[in-house]
């Protein structure tokens, strides 16, 4: 295990969010220190995607309270979280396949030389980060159509790098890509947390989430259902809590004869 | 003149020599250029294996313009030996330049992958709107010039906003202002129909067709020529240096006086045969100094590079924190901005503002140039200078076929099917590039 700090840089402390009659979110809480590998897992409709996208400004929480670095603050607008320092990648990448590597990884703060964008250093320091990150792509000049899938996802992971953010949330990052390419992505992953960044990572697979995260929060109908150390947890407990197999009656009523019994 | 074209010998070399992180000593050392990935050989014969590929796959950039321009003018000047005399070129060049503008406006629309069809009207209404400020309310020149401008950014921000916020599509938008605004326009002229505006000083003389570069100064062409070049010269080798010093791929010296040799003998030889006409007319100067400018907006700023992440992809953009209704609208009013000035050159090639000033087919000439000069309809590709080798072709054919006594009808079907080949040109070339994995 990797060291953790005592402050989480990143706690959602009872948070709900409503979408119409839908409640999609309720008194979640949960904690990334940095340096520290949160795997947030999940059925289909558990409320995943809705929480990063509170996490990253796309919907403002209803109730609750966000902690960043032990302060209450309010992320409102996806400028918000950024400012903070969360980066998302989405599934869906979001890259601009017309622009190349650079261009896409620089996109919405490039840097300036004399009022002009200046490509010589923004190229250079995209070789440099590309190359610590051991990513291999043909040339940062190339237009992003002409990637395949695993290094579109590295370019994605590269670019919330950019910003130097301390929380990095990866939205399924390994969901469409090849045995070769997850490796590279996980590989990547690990090097984040030696970064000393906090990684939300949400994945479906628990043989990702088993070799590269240090808790597995789980979420289950919009609540909070466990969160786990990694290392001292099984295959099964995690796949339990998600499917929502511990909780049927029998398991209510030993929880309810246990409470009796310590009363 | 893409980027990528810079993927040199020097470039492969840096990342061969890289080899697998030192903290996975199990890992074969593997070279960082895939062997399957085509890297562009040094010299001559890199060039022309490049450019095979590139046409291949569909990049065509600005070739078909040059062989159009070639065939244009083959076949123009068969049917007229009068056609490529310096008069005729000189012709071409001054008149160019109105549609030129409204091309400049729609080359930032179509970079949105979106269509502005106002451009023609509004560009009639501005030169109502400067005749009406002129002659009816005797307001100084350059004032009105200023207002009639910023009516035109108006207008555009308008139909942005119609676009952008409201959700209608911009074809609907910008087709309702076609009609409104030249609607305007002829409410405006009243039962006259022809403003004249004095035209003995002010923008209407300075974009008038005996305005001319320095007065017609022999040294005035060669001075702008010499300026294009020089500036190229030493732009690309200031750019080399820092690229060598920051360790990123350069081009090679060769690549970059062969490119400079080319454009002097292009920009020299213009400057020759305008010399022998009368001159470089104010006009051409004005809209090539827009050119420059706007291509250095376009590429060199973060708001070009906006622009181009709003056409490539607006998910992608308004992730990374751009106002995606800030950008369209922004584009819109520019568009409809230089619709206006364009405006003001169909003015001065009159010194009237008219009632078919802007109508006919001035929309469908501003369009077409744009796309036959290689910028897409699809959105995110293409460049400003577009606008310049289309007009090239447009006003070549339009002065040809008035050369040739051609009647309307005719021009307006020949005109008809260049858009449309241009279109197609656009169209095919996508598919391929998608099938070269390039879209």
């Amino acid at each position: 295990m990797v060291h953790v700090s005592a402050t989480p840089v990143l706690a959602l402390r009872g948070v709900s969010k409503r979408f119409g009659a839908v409640q999609a979110l309720t008194d979640v809480e949960l904690e990334v220190h940095a340096g520290e590998v949160v795997a947030l897992v999940g059925d289909n409709g558990a409320g995943k995607s809705t929480l990063v996208k509170t996490i990253a400004g796309v919907h403002p929480i209803d109730e609750g309270v966000i902690e960043w670095e032990g302060k209450a603050v309010s992320i409102n607008k996806p400028h918000d979280a950024s400012g903070l320092g969360v980066a998302t990648v989405y599934q869906d990448l979001a890259l601009c396949d017309n622009l190349d590597v650079v261009g896409n990884l620089y996109l919405g703060r490039e840097l300036k030389h004399r009022g002009a964008i200046d490509e010589v250093t923004m190229e250079q320091k995209a070789r440099e980060l590309l190359s610590t990150l051991s990513i291999r792509i043909p040339s940062v000049r190339i237009p992003i159509a002409s990637l395949s899938g695993g290094q579109r996802q590295v370019v994605a992971i590269a670019r919330a790098l950019i910003g130097d953010p301390k929380v990095v949330i990866l939205d399924e990052p390994t969901a469409a890509l090849g045995v070769e390419q997850t490796a590279q992505v996980l590989d990547l992953v690990e090097r984040l947390r030696e970064r000393n960044l906090g990684v939300i990572l949400i994945s479906h697979n628990m043989a990702d989430v088993k070799a590269v995260a240090d808790t597995v929060a789980v979420l289950r109908l919009g609540k909070n259902n466990g969160s786990f150390s990694v290392k001292d947890t099984s295959h099964e407990e995690i796949i339990a809590a998600i499917t929502g197999a511990t909780d049927n009656a029998v398991t209510r009523r030993a929880g309810r004869r246990s409470a009796e019994a310590a009363k | 003149m893409s980027d990528t074209s810079k993927v040199s010998k020097a470039e492969a070399e840096v990342e061969q020599s890289t080899v697998a992180p030192a903290d996975d000593p199990t890992a074969a050392p593997v070279a960082v250029v895939d062997p399957r990935l085509l890297v562009r050989e040094e010299g001559l014969k890199g060039y022309v294996t490049e450019f095979k590929r590139k046409i291949k796959g569909g990049e065509l950039g600005s070739l078909p313009v040059f062989v159009g321009l070639i065939v244009i003018w083959t076949i123009f000047q068969t049917q007229n030996d009068r056609f490529l005399s310096a008069d005729n070129l000189s012709n071409i060049s001054y008149f160019l330049s109105a549609t030129g503008m409204l091309a400049i406006g729609l080359v930032f629309v179509l970079l949105l992958g979106e269509i502005d069809l106002s451009v023609g009207s509004v560009s009639g209404l501005a030169s109502t709107v400067f005749a009406v400020f002129v002659v009816n309310h005797s307001m100084n020149q350059w004032l009105a010039l200023f207002l009639t401008v910023l009516t035109g950014a108006a207008i555009g921000a308008l139909q942005g906003w119609f676009f952008a916020r409201i959700g209608v599509p911009a074809f609907v938008v910008t087709l309702a202002g076609f009609l409104g605004w030249s609607g305007l326009m002829l409410w405006l002229l009243g039962s006259s129909g022809t403003i004249n505006i004095p035209a003995e000083t002010g923008p209407v003389h300075l974009l008038g067709q005996s305005s001319f570069f320095m007065d017609q100064a022999v040294i005035g062409a060669y001075l702008l020529a010499g300026l294009a070049v020089l500036s190229m010269l030493v732009g690309s080798f200031m750019e080399q240096r820092r690229r060598k010093a920051a360790g990123v791929p350069f081009r090679p010296t060769s690549e970059i006086l062969l490119r400079v040799v080319a454009l002097a003998v292009a920009a020299f030889a213009a400057a020759a045969v305008l010399n022998n006409a009368s001159g470089v007319s104010n006009a051409l100067v004005i809209f090539l100094a827009s050119l420059v400018i706007v291509d250095f907006v376009l590429r060199r700023t973060t708001y070009g590079r906006k622009i181009f992440a709003v056409g490539g992809g607006i998910e992608a953009a308004r992730r990374a924190g751009i106002s995606v209704p800030m950008v369209r609208i922004s584009v819109f009013a520019i568009s409809g901005s230089f619709a206006a000035i364009g405006g003001m050159f169909f003015a001065g090639q009159t010194a009237s503002a008219t009632l078919n000033a802007g109508g006919g087919n001035t929309l469908m000439l501003a369009i077409a140039a744009a796309v036959i000069g290689g910028t897409s309809l699809f959105g995110g590709r293409g460049n400003v200078w577009s606008a310049l080798l289309g007009m090239l072709v447009i006003q070549s054919i339009q002065t040809g076929l008035d050369l040739l006594n051609m009647n309307t009808s005719i021009q307006y079907m020949i005109t008809g099917a260049v858009l449309l080949g241009a279109v197609v040109i656009d169209s095919v070339s996508r598919k391929s590039q998608k099938a070269a994995g390039r879209a």
